[in-house]
């Protein structure tokens, strides 16, 4: 049985609906039922099904109806006809009661905005689900410290929301929604708002959170860079209509119409996407005249495998691996000129992320960018590409949720 | 030529008032009466306590409820202003004055806020009491008197009814709009959390209306005030029978000393309330 079963669901804003569910019948486009009825058609005849543990991502642009849908599946909007099911459950027929309930037992949900009250604490933002059941208070601040402590905010719970980041904030809506534990998270372009770096971590963040917590979500985006690497499957969506539901590989491979395409097409401009725009702070380096010893020290403590090494101007000199400064340490060198490598991969900031996705291929070490006067400016790890090219992550991999490394360890 | 309307005579409205007046007083004058006795002895009794300890000990309580409410300037204020009063000789006065307004605008908090509540949950009510409020506030003042007297006598219980209706319409309106400012995404969430109507009310909407409700309440206290001179007219004494006796007299200088001590509470409560409200306010 699928977690959620969703058939013929259909929204018209407005009442009475009858004649707009007439002209839909008659092959009526949105346009012309809202001319004739001044009714809004929100979706129409939407079907699909998300299994336990799945990511669904629903995507469109604004005014495809994604909105509209994901509501429907709490019943935060009242579908016109059609069904959700949840676990079996036909929730169009629960009443009010009832509704209550099954919000506060199977549902989190992240949205936007953030949707933060803000004469509330952190703490008390992430305990809302908790106190709405009424659960005891020592509990329900345990149960929240812990979310907390899962999106890695402790010591922000007396906080408010407006002292926060964007990024932050995003995380408190996160840990409210899995405070409550609910079995389905909905997530209404939960990650939007967000600028490009901190959007990125936190999908990331995202992955790496459901692969230990296992939730089902349905996550609205209008991204498809987003929906291919959060999707285990995409529902495309356009005019209040589905056009296309599928793995990300079968969108990319044989989108269904034109309007699949189109997306699809954006993806590969994401092809002029450079070096300089998907590249990360270096982190952590090495200089010059480190010894072995603190180099391999340093390498340990962030369990790097190889280190970049700078001159004093900040120039790249090289590289170091971390076998071969434990070596060095064994034979008593007291500098690393023996063990510094020039050979690594580098490029300009220019450099197109075609050309490094070859240069990733074989090299174990992280490709610095560098600029032309040779001062490092960041390092490309797979990771970075494959987040910013969700076309060649559908080429090479076989499922773009799980990536091959943390984007915080280069060549781990 | 005839000043009279062609074809149908005067509409005798104000007989019908008059009328429908005398049957309210007839049949209801023993709940109000009652009601008078009650809030009459209430106001008499708060009074007794203000004015039967020394001004200085009164003075050094106040002073230090403004201070804890609204800060060491208001407090350092509320002391100068009211010393000023004690030596201007209108301390009794003063005191039955505040204990008026207070009064009134509990009463007017007490039903302003669940009918402003009401209005902004419900559009349906809120269209409804609009033009009621409308009515209200447009009326003149003076007319809300009238009634009164039969109702409740002559005295504070009348004044207070008259200022209850003329300040009651901001602290509604007020209460309806902090409500309905509530962000819609705010609501939402609060829904999709499973919260009843009553916990959506309680921990999301009222909160954050509480800044926009003590602005209304503000504004009902300062129009409170702005009644005392017109309720001294049908003797609820106070500040305002200062004024009232000065006009009279046509003595302007007695006329400006009670005019600034009116002021003078009127800006104690105002920086108090405004204190309250800005504290409420999220985001500190």
């Amino acid at each position: 049985m699928p977690k959620i079963r969703i058939e013929n669901l259909t929204k018209i804003f407005g009442e009475p609906a009858e004649p707009a569910l007439e002209l839909l019948e008659q092959g009526l486009d949105r346009k012309e039922i809202l001319k004739r009825t001044g009714l809004t058609l929100g979706i129409a005849d939407v079907s699909f099904d998300v299994e336990q543990g799945e990511i669904v991502v629903v995507m469109g642009l604004s005014g495809c109806g994604k909105s509209t849908l994901i509501r429907c599946i709490n019943r935060l909007i009242e579908p016109t006809t059609g069904c959700v099911e949840i676990d079996g459950q036909d929730i169009a027929r629960l009443d009010a009661e009832s509704v209550l309930k099954l919000r506060r037992s199977k549902f989190g949900m992240v949205f936007q905005n953030f949707a933060l009250f803000p004469h509330r604490t952190i703490l008390e933002n992430v305990a809302f689900g908790l106190e709405v059941r009424n659960m005891d208070p020592a509990e329900r601040d345990n149960r929240a410290n812990e979310s907390l402590r899962q999106v890695g905010l402790e010591g922000w719970e007396q906080a408010y929301p407006a002292q926060l980041s964007g990024g932050m904030q995003q995380r408190v809506g996160l840990a409210r929604a899995l405070a409550v534990d609910p079995d389905i998270l909905l997530m209404d372009e939960a990650f939007s708002a967000l600028d490009p770096l901190i959007r990125r971590d936190m999908q990331h963040e995202l992955i790496e959170l459901q692969s230990q917590v296992k939730k089902t979500i349905v996550f609205i985006t209008h991204d498809l860079d987003e929906a291919l690497k959060l999707g285990d499957r995409i529902v495309l969506m356009k005019d209040g209509y589905v056009v296309q539901v599928g793995t990300p590989e079968e969108i990319l491979a044989s989108p269904a119409n034109r309007y699949v395409e189109r997306f699809v097409e954006d993806v590969d401009k994401s092809q002029v996407l450079t070096a300089g725009t998907v590249m990360r702070d270096a982190g952590a380096v090495g200089f010059r005249h480190d010894g072995p010893r603190t180099l391999l020290h340093r390498m340990e403590k962030l369990s790097y495998s190889s280190l970049l090494v700078l001159n004093r101007d900040n120039t790249l000199a090289g590289y170091v691996l971390a076998e071969d400064a434990a070596a060095a340490i064994r034979r008593g060198d007291q500098d690393i000129n023996d063990i510094l490598k020039t050979d690594g991969p580098r490029v300009g900031p220019d450099e197109p992320l075609t050309g490094l996705i070859n240069l990733l291929a074989d090299t174990r070490i992280p490709v610095a960018v560098i600029s032309e006067s040779g001062r490092l400016l960041g390092t490309v790890v797979k990771s970075n590409v494959l987040s910013a090219l969700a076309d060649a992550k559908a080429g090479e991999h076989d499922t773009p949720t799980v990536p091959d490394e943390s984007p915080e360890a280069p060549a781990a | 030529m005839s000043q009279d309307f062609p074809f149908i005579d005067k509409i005798p409205l104000a007989r019908y008032i008059d009328q429908g007046l005398d049957w309210l007083t007839f049949q209801f004058a023993f709940i109000t009466r009652a009601i008078s006795t009650v809030l009459g002895n209430g106001v008499d009794l708060v009074v007794h306590l203000l004015t039967y300890p020394p001004p200085w000990l009164v003075i050094a309580g106040f002073t230090a409820l403004a201070w804890y409410l609204a800060g060491r300037r208001v407090g350092i204020g509320t002391a100068a202003g009211l010393l000023f009063l004690w030596n201007l000789q209108l301390w009794v006065a003063t005191m039955e004055t505040l204990t008026l307004v207070l009064f009134a605008t509990t009463v007017t908090i007490c039903i302003a806020l669940p009918i402003g509540i009401l209005g902004g949950l419900s559009e349906r009510f809120h269209r409804a009491i609009m033009p009621i409020l409308d009515f209200m506030q447009t009326m003149p003042a003076f007319v809300y008197l009238i009634p009164a007297i039969p109702f409740f006598g002559l005295g504070q219980v009348s004044a207070m009814f008259a200022t209850v209706i003329f300040s009651m319409p901001p602290a509604i309106r007020l209460t309806t709009l902090g409500i309905r400012q509530v962000p819609q995404e705010l609501v939402e969430a609060a829904d999709a959390f499973g919260a009843t109507r009553r916990q959506k009310l309680i921990m999301v909407q009222l909160p954050l209306a509480v800044p926009t409700i003590m602005a209304g309440i503000n504004q009902t206290i300062m129009l409170a005030l702005s009644m005392v001179v017109i309720a001294a007219m049908i003797g609820a004494g106070g500040l305002g029978g200062e004024v009232w006796r000065a006009i009279q007299r046509l003595q302007p200088g007695d006329g400006f000393e009670a005019g600034i001590a009116i002021v003078i509470v009127a800006m104690i409560l105002d920086r108090v309330t405004q204190h309250i409200g800005r504290k409420h306010k999220p985001n500190p």
